[in-house]
């Protein structure tokens, strides 16, 4: 294109990029630190405080509970968004609207509302502070993050290739087995990853249903903020920055990122 | 046909068991408790009072809950409509690999928990952070500078999270422009700034005006950054119902305070969206 940046554009986004970079960088650079309080690192870099991460079991612990948290509900909002998304997409009939905006209201409820809704429930049913608890809250908010995008991809499909299957005498199961899930499996596996690092990053709906016994990550590096900022949380947050960003080249070198923030958000 | 008007909602079956077991069910029980009573020495007793609503519509501790709340959701709003707009537009204007580059690095602190990105303005805004440095060095303070515990704080911060819906939210309305519309404008002598004003942001005005929705909606619900960056002493009702439910124990009371964020939230979205389709519809469709 010919229409290019003028300096005064260029010079916004270099203000822009780094607004967006300072804090990031920040927690990096911090957690490099050789002292005992925050600071950044004045004489060379320093792996004391990562070699300490491996002395806290307690965030250890919470970042292997937060994945399996977030591979089960992850898995299980698919399995639900897979009917759904096809009942939506597939069929015209009375009540289709509403029932779509129903499947997605979760994302226009506060999370804090959410979390004491589950807190005050959990508490009369008797699964508070429980693993099953949290496995429930957690389908519940990242389920229409699955459903958008597996939405996405089933609403393009072709009728005539399902009619085409049924003529030929395949069931039911057969046609969305050989036919239906292979054509929709990209939006089924960013539909996947993008509910699984909704879970792992969720704080406001999980504190309020976390137990000392089911923590979730976000929860263990609030609670520490909370009591006191220490080049330690500093230094678990650096590391799942670095996470994040191999997570980030892996997604857009196969989903490819584009495709994964359509679903993020709500509107 | 009934076989094919029943398929539908059996496949949807799963999924509407979950929500009304497990959303609905939860919800309609906060509802209720948000008209019991509380007693400091008697805990929570089964009654309905209207007296919790009543409390935190008529005492100015609230109100200034609220207020701040939905004021610092507009400040954010704001920057975010100003520094995303802008941003995106820059951004549709670069050629690859910058543009795929930029985007990630925009888009990517989304999938950073907010908790972290939070952590690092703290780290930022404290009395000897780099922010207090550098105002100090180039002789903008005389002493040493906290936006820690400031509703300054908190709204930069919460900017920082935000921005990035709001660029996706352009972005996308930016890729439906024709850009011989802008190519046309200069070649008839309009200037940069008269094209921006009166051929771009027209065009891209449903996608901040969604974009909009989402960032005030996110802002008045958020927790985490108002939480650390603000403290104890700036609540936010966010806040404010995480203390009446985990530090006080009056659910009736923290219930009350979520409902009315909960009813604030869905009229802002559910107006704001009518009023959107009904003046841009066509442009959508």
């Amino acid at each position: 294109m010919y229409l290019k940046n003028g300096p005064i554009g260029l010079l916004f986004h270099t203000i822009f990029i780094a607004f967006i970079l300072a804090p990031l960088v920040m927690v990096c650079a911090v957690a490099f630190t050789g002292e005992g309080f925050i600071s950044l690192p004045s004489n060379g870099l320093s792996l004391r405080w990562f070699k300490a991460i491996a002395n806290n079991p307690r965030f250890i612990d919470a970042f292997n509970f937060s994945l399996g948290l977030g591979v089960l509900s992850a898995t299980f909002a698919v399995l639900l968004a897979v009917p759904a998304a096809l009942a939506i997409a597939r069929f015209q009939f009375r009540g289709r609207e509403p029932l779509m905006a129903f499947f997605l209201s979760p994302l226009m409820i506060p999370h804090v509302v959410l979390g004491l809704a589950f807190l005050k429930f959990f508490t009369s049913i008797g699964i508070s502070g429980t693993y099953l608890g949290l496995v429930i809250a957690h389908i519940i908010i990242v389920m229409p993050f699955a459903l958008r995008l597996v939405l996405a991809s089933a609403t393009g499909l072709d009728p005539a290739l399902e009619r085409a299957a049924y003529s030929l005498g395949a069931t039911p199961w057969i046609t969305f087995r050989r036919i239906i899930l292979p054509l929709i499996v990209p939006g089924v596996v960013s539909g996947w990853v993008i509910a699984f690092i909704s879970s792992f990053d969720e704080l406001t709906m999980s504190i309020f249903i976390a137990s000392p016994s089911t923590t979730t990550l976000p929860v263990r590096i609030y609670l520490h903020i909370e009591d006191t900022i220490d080049p330690l949380v500093t230094a678990v947050s650096a590391a799942i920055i670095y996470l994040t960003i191999i997570a980030i080249f892996i997604l857009d070198r196969t989903v490819g990122l584009e495709k994964l923030f359509v679903g993020k958000g709500r509107a | 046909m009934t076989a094919t008007s029943r398929a539908p909602w059996l496949l949807s079956t799963p999924a509407l068991v979950i929500y009304l077991a497990f959303m609905i069910a939860p919800l309609a029980s906060v509802f209720l408790i948000s008209f019991f009573n509380f007693e400091f020495y008697g805990g929570i007793q089964v009654s309905f009072t209207l007296k919790n609503y009543i409390e935190i519509l008529s005492e100015g501790y609230f109100y200034e809950i609220y207020a701040r709340t939905f004021g610092v959701a507009m400040v954010v709003t704001l920057a975010c409509v100003v520094l995303g707009t802008a941003e995106a537009y820059v951004l549709s204007r670069m050629s690859n690999p910058w543009k795929g580059l930029f985007l990630m690095i925009v888009l990517g602190p989304l999938l950073i928990s907010v908790v972290v990105r939070t952590l690092g303005w703290a780290l930022l805004f404290g009395s000897t952070g780099l922010i207090s440095q550098a105002l100090q060095a180039l002789g903008l303070a005389s002493g040493p500078v906290s936006l820690m515990y400031t509703n300054t704080g908190v709204a930069i911060a919460l900017t920082h999270v935000m921005v990035p819906f709001m660029v996706i939210s352009v972005w996308a309305s930016l890729q439906r422009i024709n850009p011989s519309t802008e190519a046309a404008a200069l070649s008839l002598g309009a200037s940069q700034f008269t094209v921006i004003r009166r051929v771009i942001v027209p065009q891209v005005m449903p996608g901040i005006l969604s974009g909009s929705i989402m960032v005030f909606a996110l802002s008045a619900s958020a927790f985490a950054t108002p939480s650390i960056v603000g403290g104890r002493r700036l609540k936010n009702v966010p806040t404010a119902a995480y203390d009446e439910f985990l530090n006080t124990l009056n659910w009736p009371l923290g219930a009350a305070l979520a409902v009315l964020l909960l009813i604030a939230t869905v009229v802002v979205l559910i107006s704001a969206n009518r009023l959107i389709e009904r003046r841009y519809g066509a442009v959508f469709n």
